[in-house]
């Protein structure tokens, strides 16, 4: 195939998923990138639903950075189909995903999939789903996960939940949405100021800071119920709340003793008296466990500019982690315990910034200039983070070498403080 | 006077708070009991799609955010109860002293009242970051206060961070504007 050929087909490609997807806009830069060229048909009875769990499938996919899409358009296939595989391999893809969705009964459906080497010409195996209509969605991220695993052998994090906050003429809400920032549900609605949202280890709970009271507090808000608990509203601001591993212990930030400093308190203890974590005449807050829990990363500056700290929780003192720049903030840490995602202002600009931890390698990985706020996926393979664009506060996922970049769509107005939440139970 | 229009607006925030909380909170005081709602807040479960529908449509009577940015005759008012920061910078200049001087003088006068001071940033960087720094800057007021003789437990220090500018925009003056301390007296 000529090059120009090919770059026709791109384009043509291009045009169908930029119409077909418009919910959102993958970015990919950079050379060098290895991206596995997939297809996915449409799925057999999928017509009449809204949700079309093929074009989900794909766009999670592409989102991942893993995947590259490949025209499916006009393949007549379901999960019971013996492909063509040379057909595939002349459109380019090294993997194909069938499908059907058959109507059992009112507003019940069997959602099955098939998931097909093109190269070998090889059946990978598939699954079924039973769903409401109200569940399609749901089920598409539950098969690219499975798709995901199939081909790269990680777990994916398509139906994991992130929240988010946004800001709509004075009306502050709390979102909790799946991963791609579809189907948002509102947790709570507010006419002043949320901050800070931070998932359970469970999935269940979000702690976040809320102004209502016209100071910041810290609550405990279970997602499915709806009911929630205030946990730290001591005198002065209470903010900065991040969870243990295990779930257990809160780490704040209160300035009940004069300035911002990082405590500890028990989750489930209502009434619990915090512990000071570290001292110091400083501004102490943002801290994060690692995965092991064993450390609590913050940013302090104390050394007359913030940077970032760890400190050991049994015993040692704090040791600095950021050395490059006079503004380092917002520590994310990976579970696999091999990243730290933070916000440099580098030249006046607010950068996201990849640090490998094992050499202290640090990266900017954004041509944007207010970033805030980094969160890891659970399966250490992507960050979501806020930043304005065009004059509007976005949020996007990028992978960590930031190649491959997407902006979460679904939501009107500005859009902040997002967290990814942990893997699905 | 001066304190009597502030009690009025006090009174008008909490009355209207009071009409616009729609949902009853499940509140477990931890310290103080100061922690009373003013705002209008919804919380909400999830999974029925039907009741997110219903949030977001539903219709709630916004108390006032900030009485100050409320009320008539700004600039005397202002300029009666806000202290102004430079860049980067927590220390209280000069030509507020006064501000705090009479501050001081009317919260000795009256051990029934109580004095808010809550810190702001301007926009640029991160919001728990700007918190702490508003922190400091409601915390350098409060001990000025102090160092005049106000009793601590007259004396609450908060910070909004970069979560209420003044002013809108990301201009000099705006910065300026939004770096700041307001005290509030109940």
């Amino acid at each position: 195939m000529g090059r120009m050929t090919k770059f026709l087909l791109a384009i043509l490609t291009w045009t169908l998923s930029a119409t077909a997807i418009a919910q959102f806009r993958v970015e990919v830069s950079g050379v060098g990138m290895t991206q596995l060229p997939i297809a996915v048909a449409s799925f057999r009875g999928n017509e009449a639903l809204t949700q079309k769990v093929a074009l989900i499938v794909q766009a999670d996919l592409e989102r991942s950075g893993q995947f590259r899409g490949v025209d499916a358009s006009g393949a007549a296939l379901d999960e019971t189909s013996r492909p063509d595989v040379a057909v595939w391999r002349k459109q380019g893809a090294d993997a194909l995903v069938t499908g059907s969705v058959t109507r059992l009964a009112e507003d019940r459906y069997d959602v099955r999939f098939r998931v097909w080497d093109a190269v070998r010409g090889q059946d990978l195996g598939g699954q079924s789903h039973a769903a409401t209509s109200g569940e399609l969605r749901h089920v598409a991220h539950k098969i690219a996960d499975a798709v995901y695993e199939k081909l790269t052998g990680e777990k994916g994090v398509f139906s994991t939940r992130i929240a988010y906050v946004t800001r709509n003429t004075g009306v502050y809400n709390l979102w909790v949405a799946d991963a791609d920032g579809e189907g948002a549900q509102s947790a709570l609605r507010s006419s002043e100021p949320i901050i800070s949202p931070s998932w359970s280890p469970s999935g269940s709970q979000l702690a976040y800071v809320s102004f209502e009271s016209r100071k910041p507090v810290v609550y405990v808000h279970d997602v499915d119920t709806g009911k929630r608990r205030l946990v730290a509203n001591f005198k002065g601001s209470n903010s900065a709340p991040s969870w243990s591993p295990d779930g257990k212990t809160l780490a704040l930030t209160l300035s009940r003793d004069g300035g911002a400093q990082i405590y500890l308190m028990d989750a489930s203890a209502p009434g619990a008296e915090p512990r000071r974590l570290a001292s110091s005449s400083a501004i102490d807050t943002e801290p994060t466990f690692t995965a092991d829990g064993r450390t609590v990363y913050f940013v302090s500056d104390r050394g007359g500019s913030p940077q970032i700290y760890r400190v050991p929780l049994f015993g040692g003192s704090p040791e600095r982690v950021t050395f490059t720049g006079s503004y380092n903030i917002s520590p994310a840490l990976s579970a696999d315990g091999r990243w730290m995602a933070y916000v440099s202002r580098v030249n006046g600009a607010f950068k996201l910034h990849i640090m490998e931890l094992a050499n202290g390698q640090s990266t900017a990985i954004t041509d944007t200039s207010a970033d805030e706020n980094p969160s890891f996926s659970a399966n250490s393979r992507m960050v979501l983070y806020a930043t304005q664009q065009q004059g509007r506060e976005a949020l996007m996922t990028t992978t960590l070498d930031g190649k491959v970049k997407a902006r979460l769509a679904g939501q009107s107005g500005d859009l902040r403080e997002p967290d990814w939440g942990p893997a699905a139970r | 006077m001066k304190l009597n229009f502030w009690m009025l607006a006090a009174l008008a925030a909490a009355v209207l708070a009071g009409c616009g909380s729609t949902v009853k909170l499940d509140d477990v005081a931890v310290e103080d009991k100061a922690g009373q709602a003013v705002a209008s807040v919804d919380a909400n479960a999830l999974g029925a799609s039907s009741a997110a529908a219903k949030s977001q449509t539903s219709v709630t009577t916004l108390a006032p955010a900030n009485a100050a940015n409320t009320s008539g005759g700004d600039l005397m008012v202002a300029g009666g109860r806000v202290v102004y920061f430079d860049y980067d910078s927590f220390a209280i200049r000069p030509e507020f002293q006064a501000v705090i001087e009479t501050h001081a003088r009317a919260l000795k006068g009256d051990k029934a009242r109580k004095a808010n001071i809550e810190g702001h940033t301007d926009e640029r960087g991160g919001r728990e970051y700007n918190l702490a720094l508003g922190q400091k800057r409601a915390e350098a007021v409060r001990k000025a206060l102090s160092l005049l003789g106000v009793p601590e437990s007259q004396l609450e220090a908060v910070s909004f961070g970069k979560e209420k500018p003044a002013m809108l925009g990301g201009s000099d003056t705006a910065m300026e504007k939004n770096r700041r301390a307001e005290i509030s007296v109940r």
